[in-house]
């Protein structure tokens, strides 16, 4: 179990050095982010001077081990517009970011499942029908779209929900949440459902797809046989038998989810990371771009870890071929 | 006594043959027992032919700047233009019919989206196949890139992409194709292993055919079934992409305006209740990818040896 830990730590290590020698040789090689930051007036003597301050005079190879040596000890480079540290941006933002996540994939699992459950009970009921074209609906409308729509819908038509930003936060172990107020679930709310659809159709689907193949299984069998009720044969057995799959594809879509919310923050304004990168890509703020990917990089890595150790502690199948292979 | 058929029509009634039906006969039967697909094989036949006979059945060409009126801007669904012709669906802000510039928009997410999944396919099969009957350390090697890349969102790597190359369709559809080779690669790789151990592939090798001809002639077809899946599932999540992107204005530019452009631009009227103009390209990519969806739901169900009965 060490071994596989340390394994993948050093796989992971790997990974993450990779992706910062693409990313920044990618980033920094493109164009010249020098005409965008000064005054198109501005002579040569203050050009170099504004070059040199920024470190774009150095060859791209020294430009990336200065990059390597701050990171080290923890600074990803300072932002080019807004002359503080990509990495305190980028963290200023992540409560949101993680917050809107959070709130997304909370409604999905608990719409998510039992939807799915009872789909794959009923399969050819009116109910189970309506469950399974809806989560086709579910997954084939674009995110954005929807966001647009719920805005029209609850923002101008009923002017129930406020349409964009993140409203009043509260303070909570020193970062800055919005669940804490009812101002706060009221901006929470659009933008946490739109982010929520395309995994609730995922979850549904999952969930519906894993009911049916385990309602098909010997220990179903045996456990009616025992005489079991219906309710403890779904509730304990088939029930924690799906949720194995089903918790790891949790696990790995989270971070899909984070990556994802980048369209929803876009289209309700949230102050997160995803909207802090859409506008550093529009504006060449290289240093913020290189230091969201790794951000977001390490965050995916850590998950999957995470999510591979539950798997392996949920399913002792997993331990067993494990420790033979 | 029973006679015995002694005359030659008496053989010919009683042991005549019976059609053949081939395997595409029977994949088109089993098809269309569902009515839910047949709907969304309509659907997306409309929606193609709309979109390749555009330029003939639009009312009005949105992008010849001297068929658009500003007089004509922002007006609602069922009003009329100046010279008296019906805007259906309404105009957006530079005076365009939302109709034809939703025909001119579905015609090049299409066909974004058909290029990079047919690119996509392309190298996603070939390296896939390659792997699989190479196998060793080409294999592991093909296989770990693809477990790499599968492991971040679509979204991220589009927007890395797009952030290091730049904008533009080509660099759009590298992206895309990108993003997807790995699905392919994935796909065939897995249904190459299992049709490696069957016995045609034992006769083909024993026949002393040269590994192209076994690759590409026999393990290939074979492989097709789980190809032609994952294929349309890809076509609408690559149209669902193209079209994210372009909202976000780092997709296609402002010359090939897509669906997703058509959504973006009409963005900023939201509020003034001017809903018309992101709504209609919208329920027209909602139509788009949900036909696909369909048609590909009931292909998995029909194409799945799981489910045979």
């Amino acid at each position: 179990m060490l071994v596989y830990i340390i394994r993948r730590s050093l796989q992971s290590l790997v990974v993450l050095v990779a992706m910062s020698i693409i990313v920044f040789a990618g980033v920094y090689a493109v164009g010249n982010p020098i005409d965008i930051l000064i005054n198109p007036q501005a002579d040569q003597i203050d050009r170099e001077r504004a070059i040199a301050s920024l470190g774009l005079d150095k060859p791209l190879y020294a430009q990336y081990l200065v990059f390597l040596q701050g990171a080290f000890s923890g600074d990803l480079g300072k932002s080019f517009v807004h002359a503080t540290s990509a990495l305190g941006l980028i963290l200023e933002r992540m409560p949101a970011t993680l917050e809107l996540a959070l709130a997304a994939m909370l409604i999905a699992i608990v719409l998510g499942i039992p939807l799915g459950l009872w789909a794959g009970l009923r399969p050819n009921s009116v109910a189970g029908r309506t469950i399974m074209a809806t989560s086709i609906l579910g997954f084939s409308l674009p995110t954005f779209w929807v966001g647009l729509m719920l805005i029209m819908v609850f923002s101008v038509m009923l002017g129930w929900l406020p349409s964009n930003g993140r409203g009043p936060t509260v303070e909570l172990l020193g970062v800055p949440v919005s669940f804490l107020s009812l101002e706060g679930w009221r901006h929470l709310v659009m933008p946490a459902t739109n982010l929520a659809l395309f995994k609730l159709a995922l979850l549904i689907r999952l969930t519906r797809a894993g009911t049916r193949e385990a309602l098909l299984q010997d220990y179903v069998k045996f456990a009616r046989a025992k005489g079991l009720t219906n309710a403890r044969v779904i509730g304990v057995h088939v029930l924690r038998n799906i949720l194995i799959p089903i918790v790891t594809v949790i696990g790995l879509e989270f971070g899909s989810v984070i990556a994802f919310a980048i369209v929803t923050e876009s289209v309700f304004a949230w102050p997160g990371m995803g909207k802090l990168l859409i506008d550093s890509i529009n504006l060449l703020d290289r240093p913020v771009i290189v230091a969201y990917l790794l951000v977001i990089v390490s965050i995916f890595i850590v998950i999957n870890l995470i999510v591979d150790l539950l798997y392996s502690l949920l399913d002792p199948r997993v331990r067993v071929t494990e420790s033979q292979g | 006594m029973a006679t015995l058929p002694d005359t030659d029509t008496d053989v010919a009634r009683t042991t005549a043959p019976r059609a053949v039906e081939t395997p595409a006969g029977r994949l088109w039967r089993d098809f269309v027992a569902n009515p839910v697909a047949v709907f969304g094989l309509g659907l997306l036949g409309i929606i193609v032919f709309l979109a390749i006979f555009a330029p003939l059945i639009s009312p009005q060409n949105p992008y010849d700047l001297a068929q658009l009126d500003i007089m004509d801007a922002r007006l609602p669904p069922g009003s009329a233009s100046a010279e008296g012709h019906p805007f259906w669906l309404g105009t957006d802000d530079q005076g365009r019919d939302m109709l034809s510039a939703i025909f001119y928009g579905l015609r090049i997410s299409l066909a974004v989206g058909a290029a990079s999944t047919v690119l996509a396919l392309l190298i996603g099969l070939t390296l896939g196949l390659v792997a699989a009957y190479v196998g060793g350390r080409v294999e592991t090697l093909v296989m770990r890139i693809v477990d790499i890349q599968l492991s971040f969102p679509a979204i991220l790597i589009a927007l890395i992409l797009i952030a290091v190359l730049g904008q533009g369709t080509g660099k759009v559809i590298a992206a895309l194709v990108t993003i997807q080779w790995a699905y392919y690669a994935r796909t065939v790789r897995s249904a190459a292993l299992v049709e490696k151990r069957k016995e045609y592939m034992e006769a083909a090798r024993c026949l002393a055919l040269p590994p192209r001809v076994i690759v590409f002639r026999h393990l290939l077809p074979n492989c097709l079934p789980a190809m032609m899946v994952v294929a349309t599932v890809q076509v609408a999540a690559a149209i669902a992409l193209e079209a994210t992107l372009s909202f976000l204005g780092l997709g296609l530019p402002i010359t090939e305006p897509s669906l997703g452009l058509l959504i973006a631009n009409g963005y900023q009227y939201l509020l003034s209740g001017k809903y018309w103009i992101s709504f209609f390209p919208g329920i027209a990519l909602l139509c788009t990818i949900v036909s696909i969806n369909l048609v590909a739901d009931q292909l998995r169900d029909v194409l799945n040896p799981r489910l045979q009965r």
